[in-house]
């Protein structure tokens, strides 16, 4: 299935060669979760404070058990804040 | 201790300046900073002044840490009534300056009158003088700041001041220290210039007493373990500043764009702090040079930056190819998202005129959005605008509109009004994304349902920085909440509120609180201060000091009727993201606040409210 992988701010070096404005398109395979999509990427797990698919909070510790689906936005942050 | 007891009032009218003891009781009451010196507009002048007459007081006051070795121990505010809101204002700034005037001996500066001509205040210890400002007035807060130091050979001389935004009474208009660090909010800088004073400059030799050196040095440095551990003060802020929020909130589906039409930005990347770091321009260096600490902050989360000088903007001006402030977050979202611009050097340009001229970026963004659906919707015409085409996403548009703004030259004495003065007179209020006259930040209250009732409850009109809840609602700190319901979220608000307040009344910068809880502040707080400072003391101050603004309000003329938000935000809803089909949920939240509160159904605190607290 193809889903969008967002890395932002430290996260970004670890987004492959072809990335653009910290985005890529990935084909994963069928109900991949989370934590094997950034498993993939070597995106060091302890370093994904903030998790949103589609835009919508993951709780970093279910990022094994959460699966995407074809067409998710995956995007993740390290530990940030701003105000 | 902790207070310098010294309160340094000055009478523009008369040209005196005069010393008198602060007053212990209030202090213990209030703190410092905003809850002391709101306490002291409360008692010495009439809710219902004009903000730009002479019967409005102005105060500049420190915490009872500004100056300490705490970390981000250097704040101050400026305390008057707000000429944008006509509600109390409080504009909080860090920088240097707050740190000198507790080193030349003063708590706060009480500035009452107005003088005869152009002066500004000279504080070197204990002496303190008006001196004549026909020199500098009509110059930028960079040239006064520069001339200040030459006038009187001392480069270590901190200066607060205002540009000619605020001489010529923009009433977004904001008092700039230390080159880039703004008392921002609420148009506290037109109050200065309608005083004629241009600028304080501060020259302190002293230093600052804590009541209990060996406890008040144990808290500190636990206290900056904790900040130096935490991954958010210790790595993201520093590295990234709060630009990284950018990506976040619009993946979130809270960003206002285009005068809050749509909720994400499809040039959101392009002005982010991803991209400030990206190389740019023929030479490949990006926008970010550094980063930058204010006085005694171990986060330092401040941004340093330069415009590509092949820019349009700079092109020809050499005098702006130097590093300066920004771009912080909420200043990029303004002069970005919400007029559609996505050229990050147009930005930088904008906000660095923003700094030189002393003008809320805040407020001029989102009036200039405001003044770019009603040129695209046919409202404004070239006649109106002077031949300025404010078409969403035209980086010239805004370039040329803030240098006009700041002059209040042709169109730019008009969006110096503010977006609600500006399209009531067009006829079309219902595009002024205000609260109390005051626009409002960075997040969409139909994204972010917290941040909804605190624009509508905030004491000093649409403000973030009143109830943080995005931390929460977004960010998971302390604890994560669903930003897309409006269960539980008076309460969340109230709490944030009166952390806040402390918070603000202390000398300690709000960002700490990313990483420290009360519980690491009443610590830091008892070691400086006589008496025993809690965490319930705390949170007791602040409810108070919420409480008195308040009634400020109430005795100024505002009602229930004025904590409410923009049409758009009740009846359109977000048309993308996670919040898609969604409104602010005010009207459930509102009535559950003032119970919350203690206040009665028409937002009133309740006699037995007022007798908790002493007020």
């Amino acid at each position: 299935m193809n889903i969008t992988l967002k890395l932002y701010a430290s996260l970004g070096s670890f987004l492959p060669p072809g990335s653009a404005r910290n985005t890529i398109e990935l084909n994963v395979q069928e109900g991949a979760s989370i934590g094997e999509v950034l498993a993939q990427q070597n995106v060091p797990r302890q370093n994904c404070h903030l998790i949103l698919v589609n835009g919508t909070f993951a709780p970093p510790a279910s990022a094994d058990a959460k699966q995407l689906t074809e067409g998710d936005t995956l995007a993740v942050w390290p530990p940030v804040a701003g105000g | 201790m902790g207070w310098t007891g010294k309160v340094l009032r000055v009478d523009l009218t008369k040209g005196k300046c005069a010393s008198e003891d602060l007053n212990k009781e209030w202090a213990d009451q209030y703190m410092g900073q905003r809850g002391l010196a709101s306490k002291y507009l409360s008692e010495e002048m009439d809710p219902k002044a004009d903000p730009l007459s002479p019967d409005n007081k102005m105060i500049f006051a420190t915490g009872p840490l500004t100056g300490t070795c705490a970390s981000t121990g250097g704040r101050y505010s400026v305390i008057t009534k707000g000429p944008l809101t006509g509600a109390i204002a409080c504009s909080n700034s860090g920088g240097y300056w707050g740190a000198e005037l507790k080193f030349a001996g003063w708590d706060m500066i009480i500035l009452e009158g107005k003088s005869k001509k152009p002066v500004y205040l000279c504080i070197t210890d204990d002496k303190a003088e008006l001196l004549d400002a026909s020199e500098i007035w009509g110059k930028s807060v960079w040239d006064t700041d520069a001339w200040i130091k030459t006038r009187h050979q001392d480069p270590q001389m901190h200066v607060s001041g205002i540009g000619i935004a605020g001489e010529n009474g923009v009433l977004f208009s904001c008092i700039i220290n230390d080159l880039h660090r703004a008392a921002g909010r609420s148009g506290v800088g037109a109050v200065m210039g309608s005083k004629n004073l241009k600028a304080i400059a501060v020259r302190g030799t002293g230093g600052v007493k804590v009541d209990d050196f060996p406890a008040f040095l144990a808290a500190t440095s636990a206290a900056k373990e904790v900040l130096a551990e935490n991954a958010v003060t210790g790595e993201g802020l520093p590295t990234f500043g709060t630009q990284v929020l950018m990506n976040v909130i619009n993946e979130a589906g809270a960003l206002p764009t285009r005068n809050t039409r749509d909720v994400q930005f499809d040039g959101a990347h392009d002005i982010s702090a991803e991209a400030m770091a990206e190389p740019s321009g023929k030479n490949g260096k990006p926008n970010l040079l550094a980063n930058q600490a204010c006085f005694g902050c171990t986060i330092a989360c401040g941004r340093i930056s330069k415009v590509n000088e092949e820019h349009y903007t700079v092109q020809n001006k050499p005098e702006y190819w130097h590093a300066s402030g920004g771009l912080e977050y909420e200043a990029a979202w303004a002069l970005g998202a919400a007029t559609g611009v996505n050229d990050l050097d147009a930005l930088t340009y904008a906000n660095f005129i923003c700094n030189e001229q002393g003008i809320d970026p805040i407020s001029f963004g989102a009036t200039v959005g405001a003044a770019m659906e009603m040129y695209e919707d046919g409202t404004l015409t070239d006649k109106d605008t002077g031949g300025l085409k404010l078409k969403f996403g035209s980086a010239e548009a805004l370039t040329t509109a803030v240098e006009l703004t700041g002059k209040a030259e042709g169109f730019g004495a008009e969006l110096g009004l503010g977006s609600k003065r500006l399209c009531d007179k067009y006829g079309k209020p219902e595009l002024s994304m205000t609260v109390k006259g005051q626009e409002f930040p960075a997040y969409d209250p139909r994204g972010i349902q917290g941040m909804g009732l605190t624009y509508a409850t905030s004491n000093r009109g649409a403000c973030h920085l009143r109830s943080y809840t995005v931390s929460s609602e977004i960010l998971g700190i302390p604890e994560k909440t669903d930003p897309l319901v409006t269960d539980g979220k008076a309460d969340l608000v109230k709490a944030f509120q009166d952390a806040t307040a402390a918070v603000d009344s202390s000398g300690l910068c709000v960002f700490t609180t990313f990483a420290w809880t009360l519980e690491d502040i009443a610590p830091q707080i008892d070691g400086a201060l006589p008496g025993e400072w809690s965490v319930d003391k705390l949170l007791e101050v602040g409810e108070r000091v919420w409480n008195l603004e308040r009634q400020f309000n109430l005795q100024a003329g505002f009602t229930a009727k004025d904590d409410n938000l923009p049409k758009r935000l009740l009846k359109d809803a977000a048309k993308t993201g996670p919040a898609k089909g969604l409104v602010s949920g005010l009207k459930k939240m509102l009535p559950e606040y003032y119970a919350a509160r203690g206040w009665t159904k028409e937002g009133v605190p309740t006699n037995e409210t007022l007798n908790r607290l002493a007020l």
